[in-house]
């Protein structure tokens, strides 16, 4: 396939977000090995630093629209200027981060172009495919590997017939990692003056804020749960810190509920919510038949407890025997070392 | 229950889409579902109403409730089995129920499976809005609903768990984004994905189950017994239509695997669980080898 690299670049107030930093250096080396170039395609309202940025990413050429009206995002604007745009450049590959915005856009972009998308990709590779069928070997294409049906396969999946190969990517599973600190792009300034109409502002944005989630431990597919021995509600900061490394939601015994450490919708167990997650992390939970109840039958248990005898432990599939305050730092750092 | 001005009672009733599927129940994948060779038994998985899609049933119903004369319909897309899911809806409040169901629909991917639903709504005509759950636990994609929005050229909101107000031909709402909410206002018609955090799907109303327990699409009612063929002949609200490719009007390079451009090159399964348990120091090693095994496993990352 011909064509160069793609990544689009969200920005928040500015600044380009952390997954589109780290798709930009796993687009490089995807770039690297087909041997073409890195692209990236930015929209705002007062971004011209964007280069600053980016550049060192080692991205050669930066699509940018700086325009008053592309500031709060909106799904028709933004996929009317980036369907246009890769129309226009016909790239092989273009990725997306799996975030609010890219899991809003991507799909409408694919369904314009008529390409393939493929969601939530935790790792991307440069491979080949055989179509059984017809024995063509394809070359060079892009494998999104992501996991499907509830986290208990990996399926790998390419698109070899309607390019561009597209892909949205979770946060956190690619390393950003700086190309070269002097690295020069070039600027090509999209003309959007004729690609959108008063139609696409249809729907109004009337207020954006922060606010924390409701809780649904029930479709979490990660749990860092804490019992009693965390000692306080300042020391499940660090609970919290685990789970959003992972993606994961945070949950507690009854009596790390009852002791003022947890609010009440996060405890789990017979009096609280039955979870069965694909894996349950308990930090200082001893493993009364209670807590238990609730979260047995999750598909993999870790167990972190100063005690070795701890009743969870007889189910659990890792123990570590350790105070959690050491142990979790150390889950933290070993997860930046290894992951992608 | 969403707090909508009594004045809008005077909107102009709406005629309402709700994508739903059904689905295996990942959710309950424990080791009881793995076979000795770590593949899942699909065989044993329950098959249910998509989670999110019965949330986006919801959100219908309580638009239903406060205009009068709005008519909700369920659209299902799947084999015959999945007329299920029209009587579910039935169950639950649903106006009218419509399957779409063809083997040459097999294989799709949200593109093709998007661009079915799209020919479908166009079929069924003046639709007013398109309510569809975020995601289907299956697939886990969030692709299908703003790919049918681009295809019947509506305008898309995602995310949305909560009704903020209805009138004068707008819809406010409230979605939930990765670090906090929004509030937007969208005309009507309109596309929305509904959030596993709006409000629960209400219950089956007893009188409902009665009605429509019998409801049956052509395919079902073949294999039925003679007093049920007469019964939805008398009855004809308890026929479930069944449209087909030639229903639709779609093109055939367009539908099922000859539509998809995305294909399954390999799959792994992932074996869920260690046998025993492996009892480890808190070293910085000992730690690295377990994150190590479940980054592999791909249980994290």
């Amino acid at each position: 396939m011909d064509g160069n690299v793609f990544v689009f670049c969200e920005t928040d107030n500015g600044k380009v977000v952390d997954i589109s930093l780290e798709l930009l250096s796993s687009g490089k080396k995807l770039a690297g090995k087909l041997n073409c170039q890195l692209e990236a395609i930015v929209l705002g309202n007062n971004i011209s630093d964007i280069e600053k940025q980016i550049s060192k990413y080692g991205v050669d050429t930066i699509h940018i629209a700086d325009d008053s009206r592309l500031d709060p995002y909106l799904t028709l604007t933004y996929s009317k200027i980036i369907s246009s745009v890769l129309d226009k450049h016909q790239p092989q590959i273009v990725l997306f981060g799996a975030s609010s915005i890219g899991r809003d856009l991507a799909p409408r972009v694919a369904s314009t172009l008529q390409c393939g998308l493929t969601a939530d990709c935790t790792r991307l590779e440069i491979g080949d495919h055989l179509e059984k069928k017809t024995k063509v070997l394809y070359k060079d294409l892009l494998l999104a590997i992501r996991p499907a049906f509830g986290g208990s396969i990996m399926a790998t999946i390419v698109n070899w017939d309607m390019p561009p190969q597209m892909a949205t990517v979770r946060e956190g599973v690619m390393k950003k990692e700086v190309f070269d600190e002097n690295y020069k792009s070039d600027i090509v300034n999209i003309d959007i003056s004729d690609l959108i109409k008063d139609e696409d502002f249809v729907i109004e944005v009337l207020e954006r804020h922060m606010e924390e989630s409701k809780v649904n431990l029930k479709e979490a597919p990660i749990i860092v749960a804490g019992g009693y021995g965390v000692g306080s509600k300042e020391n499940f900061d660090l609970l919290y810190e685990l789970a959003d490394m992972l993606g994961a939601d945070v949950g507690g015994s009854r009596a790390a509920v009852d002791a003022g450490f947890l609010e009440n919708e996060r405890q789990i167990g017979q009096t609280g919510v039955t979870v069965r997650p694909k894996l349950y992390i308990a930090c200082g939970i001893s493993g009364a038949i209670q807590h238990t109840a609730g979260m047995d039958e999750s598909a993999m248990i870790v167990s972190i407890n100063k005690d070795e005898n701890a009743p969870i432990n007889k189910i659990a599939d890792y123990v570590i025997v350790g105070d959690l305050n050491e142990v979790i730092p150390k889950i933290i750092k070993s997860f930046h070392k290894q992951a992608q | 229950m969403c707090p909508i001005n009594k004045k809008n009672n005077r909107m102009k009733p709406l005629k309402i889409v709700v994508l739903a599927k059904q689905v295996p129940d990942t959710r309950n994948v424990g080791p009881d579902a793995m076979k000795p060779d770590g593949t899942v038994n699909r065989a044993i998985l329950p098959t249910i109403f998509n989670p999110d899609d019965l949330h986006a049933l919801e959100f219908a119903l309580q638009i239903k409730d406060k205009i009068e004369g709005t008519q909700v319909i369920v659209l299902t897309m799947g084999p015959k089995r999945a007329a299920d899911i029209v009587r579910e809806g039935y169950y639950r409040g649903a106006d009218y129920g419509l399957m779409v169901s063809d083997r040459r629909f097999g294989g799709a991917d949200t593109l093709a499976t998007s661009y079915t639903l799209a020919m479908t709504i166009k079929k069924i005509g003046d639709v007013d809005m398109v309510l569809a759950g975020v995601q289907a636990i299956d697939g886990d994609t969030a692709q299908t609903g703003p790919q049918t929005a681009e295809k019947i050229n509506f305008p898309q909101v995602t995310y949305v768990e909560e009704i903020i107000g209805l009138g004068n031909n707008e819809i406010t709402v409230k979605r939930r984004l990765d670090k906090g909410i929004e509030i937007v206002k969208a005309p009507i018609p309109v596309l929305m994905t509904v959030n596993g955090t709006f409000d629960k799907c209400r219950s089956r109303n007893a009188k409902k189950l009665l009605k429509y327990k019998y409801a049956r699409t052509n395919t079902e009612l073949a294999r039925e017994e003679d007093y049920i063929k007469e019964m939805v002949e008398q009855r004809p609200y308890l026929h479930i239509p069944e449209w087909n490719v030639e229903d639709i009007e779609a093109e055939l390079s367009k539908i099922g695997l000859a539509g998809s451009p995305t294909k399954v090159n390999k799959v792994e399964s992932i074996v869920m669980k260690a046998s025993e348990a492996k009892v480890l120091s808190d070293s910085q090693e000992d730690i690295d080898l377990m994150v190590g095994e479940l980054i592999s496993s791909h249980v994290i990352g």
